[in-house]
């Protein structure tokens, strides 16, 4: 009986925590939405106005006459998106190797992947740029993706992934059948890791999506940036105008909640599942 | 563990068709041509650059005009420079500051997450969507939550007639705020590691101490967090790495003004990120920017070995043996 009483209390008290952190968590979205749909004014008098207002649709065409937003928004979903794809594609490659081959200096070059991760992307920001510049990619698209066509976090996690699912008698079956490496990646590997490859993929999306440091710095021109610095733009310029600049933040997360909402249940747990292996 | 599992590989069998096995190079090309997009790009954007800024790093140079070899001079001028000293404080006691409460917040909800079984799905979403939103988006809405004369907070403070704090303007509120902000986003995801953590502790350890007639309290301080040691060593490693790293939070809370100045009042708020953003693409000065980023290296490796003796290093067998009563007290 006592036991009972225990165990129930200690659930209202977990639930309670749980819910005052979810709301604390949650709020700025709230208010963000508010502040979007008032008037600057309205938010910034005292006492502050807590409940939407009726301006979003203003204050959304502001931020259409501040910055070009389309633009923008075309600047980030290519590169977001080719960044994507080319990721998927030369990772699970390498991962495939990695996983299922035996070639000489393959632990090697593995251990030079791990390795990898240990430089901080900070460290080498100032000759990369440099780089750039000599190849004449600064400001361009080619600036913002092919630095990040493939990376160390993809083929480690893939190449896990890759040993547990692929059976090595389907690779044998294959190979009996006639198929080359490349029709084996195609036909063998590439279904059994297609979980793996949307975790991977949503996981590369949102980090070029939200990138602000390389684009900031490579994007020279300022008609021609991704969302993330547009929208900081926006605030450099019109910081007086809250309502509009934070309409604008809220036109930029509406996509990436989107997706993630979506894929919420599956990246969860990949990405708990990611974090246990190391 | 799965990492030296990872690295011991499996080696792949002979051809089971008994067909005559190919010479080298015809049967190893495509694995080479396979991992060669990775090792090209970053012997390109990595090792290259990291090489050149080590020569950039003993330069002046402007980016434009000629560079002018100049020794030790940046290194030289990195150790007495007050500036550069304030990022590194700064950077460490915002990492400070959002490190402790989060990983500690990140154990309560992971806890309270683990003993509910109602809502769960509600929960993990709402505590991860922070981490996938645009960091700069939800900056400018914090930072006008936290606006000194006319934000949110403040205007809660003078209705409840405590005062309001220079959120934006004081030296330690300013990096109470970045703090915040930080802590915002990522608790959650640390919350959901140290779940999965929590997930795969077998739950017969909790039966035996049950028996053995231990309260709450002391299953949670003497099964839980020991067990949980290799999962908050993950934690506090990637935190610390990416407090180091802090930059995007700062320079969007604190827009960089006409004259170059990042950080806010007094760059209060620089860090170290900041900093060589602001003397290599705002001032111009490359050589000098290599000097901080190498610095930075140091400072994260240096971090990272310290994170690994304090939480993990010593002893590697913690997980299941349960042999260490007295000696966890110690810690």
């Amino acid at each position: 009986m006592r036991a009972e009483t225990a165990a129930r209390s200690r659930t209202i008290v977990g639930h309670a925590v749980l819910l005052l952190g979810a709301l604390i968590t949650i709020f700025p979205f709230y208010w963000m939405f508010v502040m979007a749909s008032n008037t600057t004014g309205d938010i910034f008098a005292y006492p502050p106005k807590l409940i939407p207002g009726s301006h979003l649709w203003e204050n959304m065409n502001k931020v259409f006459d501040g910055i070009d937003f389309w633009g923008s928004m075309g600047i980030t979903v290519v590169a977001a998106t080719s960044v994507t794809f080319l990721v998927l594609l030369f990772d699970s490659l390498a991962a495939f190797a990695f996983a299922k081959y035996d070639f000489p200096g393959r632990r090697v070059l593995f251990w030079i992947v791990l390795a990898t991760f240990m430089i901080p992307l900070q460290l080498a920001l100032v000759p990369q740029f440099v780089t750039l510049a000599w190849l004449g990619w600064v400001g361009s698209l080619k600036a913002l993706i092919i630095p990040g066509a493939a990376n160390a976090f993809g083929i480690f996690w893939m190449r896990q992934y890759a040993q547990g699912a692929i059976a090595d008698e389907l690779i044998q079956a294959s190979r009996v059948d006639g198929a080359g490496f490349f029709r084996q990646w195609w036909t063998v590997g590439l279904p059994v890791l297609r979980p793996g490859l949307a975790f991977l993929g949503i996981f590369t999306f949102f980090h070029i999506w939200n990138d602000y440091l390389w684009p900031l710095i490579v994007m020279t021109d300022p008609g021609k940036v991704t969302l993330q610095v547009a929208v900081q733009q926006l605030n450099g310029v019109y910081t007086t105008d809250q309502s509009m600049v934070i309409a604008g933040a809220l036109m930029s997360v509406i996509p990436l909640i989107g997706v993630f909402l979506i894929g919420s249940r599956h990246f969860i747990a990949n990405l708990a599942a990611g974090a246990m292996k190391f | 563990m799965g990492l030296a599992d990872a690295l011991r590989g499996r080696t792949a069998k002979p051809p089971p068709d008994g067909s005559r096995p190919l010479p080298g190079w015809r049967r190893y090309w495509p694995m080479y041509t396979a991992v060669s997009p990775f090792f090209l790009l970053f012997a390109v954007f990595g090792v290259f650059p990291v090489g050149f800024s080590i020569y950039l790093s003993f330069m002046s140079w402007d980016g434009i005009g000629e560079a002018r070899p100049i020794g030790w001079e940046n290194y030289a001028y990195l150790v007495t420079d007050s500036d550069f000293w304030q990022s590194i404080g700064n950077t460490l006691i915002i990492w400070f500051l959002s490190t402790v409460p989060m990983v500690f917040l990140a154990l309560v909800i992971a806890y309270a997450l683990h003993t509910t079984v109602r809502f769960k799905a509600f929960y993990r979403v709402a505590y991860f969507v922070p981490n996938v939103t645009s960091i700069v988006a939800m900056t400018l809405v914090l930072g006008s939550v936290f606006s000194d004369s006319s934000g949110l907070l403040n205007s809660a403070l003078r209705a409840i007639n405590s005062g309001e704090v220079g959120w934006l303007s004081d030296p330690w509120a300013m990096k109470i705020s970045v703090a915040a902000i930080t802590i915002w986003r990522w608790v959650g995801y640390n919350a959901i590691i140290c779940l999965a953590g929590l997930q795969a502790i077998s739950s017969d350890v909790f039966e035996a101490a049950k028996v053995d007639g231990a309260d709450n309290r002391q299953t949670f301080f003497r099964i839980t967090i020991p067990m949980l040691r290799p999962v908050i060593l993950f934690v506090a490693v990637t935190s610390t790495i990416g407090g180091l790293q802090l930059f995007t939070e700062p320079q969007v809370l604190f827009p960089v003004d006409d004259n170059g100045n990042v950080g806010g009042p007094g760059g209060e708020a620089t860090t170290i990120v900041l900093y060589l953003y602001q003397q290599a693409f705002i001032f111009n000065r490359f050589g000098y920017g290599a000097a901080v980023g190498w610095a930075l290296f140091l400072l994260i490796a240096v971090f990272s070995v310290i994170n690994w003796r304090l939480i993990g290093g010593r002893d590697e067998d913690a997980i299941g043996t349960g042999k260490r009563k007295g000696k966890s007290r110690a810690r």
